[in-house]
């Protein structure tokens, strides 16, 4: 038997990872060439790898959710026959190396030297990263000539402080410096106890001109960040990331990676649970959805001035409608969920008041009124928080609104939301209910102008007709940017959307 | 209160969402409908044998084949990325197989369907992509040009070596291939500009696929680009570019006029790119769904094998025969591709000029000095 394994290739341009959301092959499975093996999400896509090998599936070397770099093997396919396998050749490596070393490709079998040769640009490379010793700038042989740019010198000695580093010289452009960086990131990583001074005696921390300008404006330290640009270079999102999150610890001044390690952002509807620090010494990696929901965050924040306010909301009739349209024939197959009265709700108190849809256009000047309501619905996902959204809902019925949010959140749970269900939002619900909380202050939606939060329905002591009842209660917050709404028009449609849920006839005033 | 100094005004919150796909086109040319039907144009006559259409057909497969074949093999790491073709098939090869044998086409980096009409080996066009040689088929031999990323560059070449052939007196004529979004490029326009006042023999062949990478067509233009032509002062005429008969016989027609001294072109064949711009996008972030399945109803293959098997010109043996072949040639491709050698480092020195130079000479001296110094360290 014939044992290939399939390196994760760079399926963009420059790509360094890609997170495996998914398996779409078992152990035991056979599969033939360009069959799909697994879902990649890369920073550009998600993609589905096809194989490159006829043959059994002996082993999936990663479990959905891994991050995992480029190059490194995520599955073993056994092809049959005797090894090499014949025709389908090649895993990434050049034929050349692979004669020279009949073992490569086998389970553990690393290519000599620590890299496979590539072919193609930035294609697979171990991630030992065992390279090439970078010979001491001083004494390398003078690299050809002035023309060349002659080296060295004047390059930030990312490499330089650790004699021993393992890395290739600076020779093919910024990638390489970015993989360098992060190569220097790991080992630093492995020996933490090595005195590093801040920034590697780098005296100026790189930054453009109207970043130190902003960095100034928020009391923000360069040299205590870590830039996330190419090269090491602290971008505008630093700046303002750092000025949003807690305090950067002195000991993160010394990491290389590119990137960024932040405290989480609260985020009301992804974290379920006050965002307590983390145990001392873990360090959770911010990428993929987490950083987007960041980024997204922050320019939010510190764009749109917030004003939520709250309304509790006696909500018993409500539930009871629920059942009993959840009994109705048109309702069957799917979930009639006190979100969806929610959801009704608020499209029909939006119709009152379509200023609520719309959004801010600093660059015009001018407020966008929507002539549809895109209704998001933030989601908790194992792939983190996403919005994905019901274009024109407000079109659409009790029933057909059901089905739509029931597909949405199915389609978010499993990973597969297409982005282009997460753009063009126009309002925002967050069901932090679910979570048995009570209320929030929710962050909009960037772009957007509104954003309720609804809590857990409890059963509460309550007045009802001049008694304290047993009653459902349950809390409802709208936060909304107060460029585009005023006190008044914010007040009224919280209390149209209360009015609609504690007593649903109302809708029929409408 | 706070809206009152700003405008309001009501917009589409989605851009493009009710952008009409195929709107009503009394100007589209068409020889055979979506269905398979055969229908005529009176300007654009076609005599087309039997012998040719299960040719042209054939054409569309391996074309498609050699396609998909080549995404999957950047997919597997094989290549460093691939600009796909998928749902523009029939636009290239009713272009390609207009050509006559002295004319010379001007690609960009997506003509792989012209490749083939004009001989040119996959293997060849994959190497480029595979980052181990800028193109390996000779441009001259094959009159096809290699391929530019620049984009629109190619229409500046193109109308150049059609003034040469003027000046030459040869009766053949270039063929110049740009994308919607090149149109808004400058030297698209000045090649345009060139061409009409020097009535050029070219012809611009515009794939209009919907989509410059993310940017929609309306964003660029008010007005039909085919429309554009006249401001120029040469004929501009909308193609269906899912109708390989309607390609090759506007093509075709541009061309002779060309050759007869009748001056420019300007061919908008009105298509689909039904996958990504290249492997490196994601198209499911600036379209929908519903877009690439009204587009998959005008598919430019099903279209030809619909007229195939109706009219009885092809039989089941004969789709059975094209579809193998098309396995044997990813099969080629794919074994090719994997058997392809890293050329050396001083390998570019080579094609840089015709004739070495004594500067280039010193640099690849001190380039090998160079890679010379790493002999025996650890890599």
């Amino acid at each position: 038997m014939a044992l290939r394994q399939f390196k994760l290739p760079d399926v963009g341009e420059g790509l360094t990872d890609g997170e495996i959301l998914q398996w779409l092959v078992s152990v035991g499975d056979s599969v033939t060439v360009n069959q799909p093996l697994c879902e990649v999400e890369t920073a550009k896509a998600a993609v589905e790898l096809p194989s490159p090998y006829a043959g059994t599936v002996t082993e999936l070397l990663f479990e959905p959710g891994t991050t995992v770099d480029v190059g490194t093997p995520i599955i073993t396919i056994d092809t049959g026959g005797d090894a090499p396998a014949p025709a389908p050749a090649g895993d990434g490596a050049a034929p050349a190396a692979e004669s020279a070393e009949p073992a490569a490709g086998l389970i553990g079998g690393a290519a000599p030297g620590g890299r496979t040769a590539v072919l193609v640009g930035y294609g697979p490379r171990n991630t030992e990263a065992r390279r090439r010793p970078r010979r001491a700038v001083h004494d390398a042989p003078a690299p050809v000539g002035a023309d060349y740019g002659s080296g060295g010198q004047d390059r930030p000695p990312l490499l330089a402080t650790a004699p021993d580093a393992t890395v290739k010289p600076v020779r093919h452009g910024g990638l390489e410096v970015g993989r360098q960086a992060e190569a220097h990131a790991r080992a630093e990583a492995a020996a933490p106890s090595r005195p590093v001074s801040p920034g590697h005696g780098r005296v100026r921390p790189l930054a453009k001109p109207p970043v130190r300008k902003l960095a100034r404006d928020l009391g923000v330290d360069l040299a205590a960040l870590t830039g996330s640009g190419a090269g090491g270079v602290i971008t505008r999102e630093d700046v303002t990331a750092a000025a949003a999150g807690p305090r950067t610890a002195p000991a993160q001044v010394e990491e290389q990676a590119p990137e960024q390690v932040l405290e989480q952002v609260p985020d009301l509807a992804a974290v379920p649970t006050p965002a307590a620090a983390p145990v001392a010494g873990e360090r959770v990696p911010v990428k993929g959805v987490r950083k987007a929901t960041a980024a997204a965050m922050v320019a939010s924040a510190f764009t749109a001035p917030h004003v939520t306010e709250f309304l509790t909301v006696d909500v018993t009739r409500m539930m009871k409608l629920r059942s009993e349209i959840a009994a109705r024939p048109q309702f069957a197959g799917v979930k009639v969920s006190p979100l969806l009265f929610v959801a009704k709700a608020l499209l029909l108190a939006a119709r009152r008041h379509p200023m609520v849809n719309s959004s801010w256009d600093e660059q015009a000047q001018e407020i966008v009124v929507h002539g549809q309501v895109n209704l998001g619905i933030a989601a908790a996902t194992p792939r983190g928080l996403i919005v994905p959204n019901v274009k024109g809902a407000d079109r659409l019925s009790m029933a057909e609104l059901a089905a739509a949010l029931t597909e949405l959140t199915e389609t978010a749970r499993a990973g597969r939301t297409a982005p282009a269900d997460m753009t063009g939002g126009t309002i925002t619900i967050t069901n932090v209910g679910v979570f048995g909380v009570d209320t929030g202050t929710p962050i909009l939606n960037p772009g957007e102008s509104a954003i309720l939060a609804f809590g857990a329905v409890r059963e509460m002591p309550w007045v009802h007709k001049g008694k304290v009842r047993v009653r459902q209660v349950t809390q409802l917050a709208l936060s909304f940017d107060h460029r585009v709404i005023d006190g008044e028009l914010g007040s009224r449609f919280l209390a149209d959307v209360g009015a609609l849920l504690s007593d649903p006839r109302t809708a029929l005033a409408y | 209160m706070s809206v009152s100094s700003a405008t309001t005004e009501m917009v589409d919150p989605v851009p493009g969402a009710a952008a009409p796909h195929l709107p009503q086109q009394p100007d589209l040319v068409q020889l055979l409908t979506p269905e398979g039907e055969r229908v005529e144009h009176p300007d654009y006559p076609l005599d087309v044998s039997a012998e040719e259409l299960r040719g042209l057909y054939r054409d569309l497969v391996l074309v498609r084949r050699w396609d998909v074949e080549a995404t999957a093999l950047q997919r597997q790491g094989e290549l460093g990325i691939w600009a796909s073709l998928l749902g523009q098939e029939a636009a290239q090869i009713g272009a390609g197989r207009a050509m006559a044998d002295g004319d010379m086409a001007f690609p960009t980096y997506r003509e792989h369907g012209v490749a083939w009409t004009r001989g040119v080996d996959p293997l060849h066009v994959i190497s480029l992509f595979r980052g181990v040689d800028n193109g390996g088929w000779d441009p001259i031999a094959t009159g096809f040009n290699l391929y530019t990323v620049v984009i629109g560059a190619q229409c500046l070449h193109a109308t150049g070596y059609a003034m040469g052939l003027q000046r030459d007196g040869a009766e053949t004529a270039t063929l110049a291939f740009l994308g919607d979004g090149a149109t808004s490029q400058g030297e698209v326009n000045e090649s345009f500009i060139w061409a009409a006042s020097f009535s050029a023999p070219v012809v611009f062949f515009c794939q209009n696929n919907q989509y410059a990478i993310s940017v929609p067509l309306e964003r660029q233009s008010r007005v039909p680009l085919y429309q554009r032509a006249a401001g120029f002062g040469f004929p501009g005429v909308r193609v269906d570019g899912n109708d390989v008969l309607a390609v090759l016989a506007v093509t075709r027609a541009a061309l002779t006029a060309a050759r007869e001294g009748q001056g420019p072109t300007f061919i908008e064949a009105f298509t689909y790119r039904m996958g990504a711009h290249t492997t490196s996008d994601d198209p499911t972030r600036y379209r929908l769904a519903s877009e690439l399945e009204e587009w998959k109803l005008r598919d430019p293959i099903a279209r030809v094998k619909a007229h195939l098997s109706r009219t009885g010109i092809a039989d089941a043996d004969f789709f059975d025969a094209v579809e193998a072949e098309a396995d044997e040639l990813a099969q080629r491709i794919r074994s090719g591709t994997t058997e392809m050698t890293d050329p050396p480092g001083t390998a570019m020195f080579d094609q840089v000029y015709a004739e070495q130079t004594p500067l280039v000479a010193a640099q690849q001296a001190q380039f090998e000095a160079y890679q010379a110094s790493f002999e025996g360290s650890e890599h």
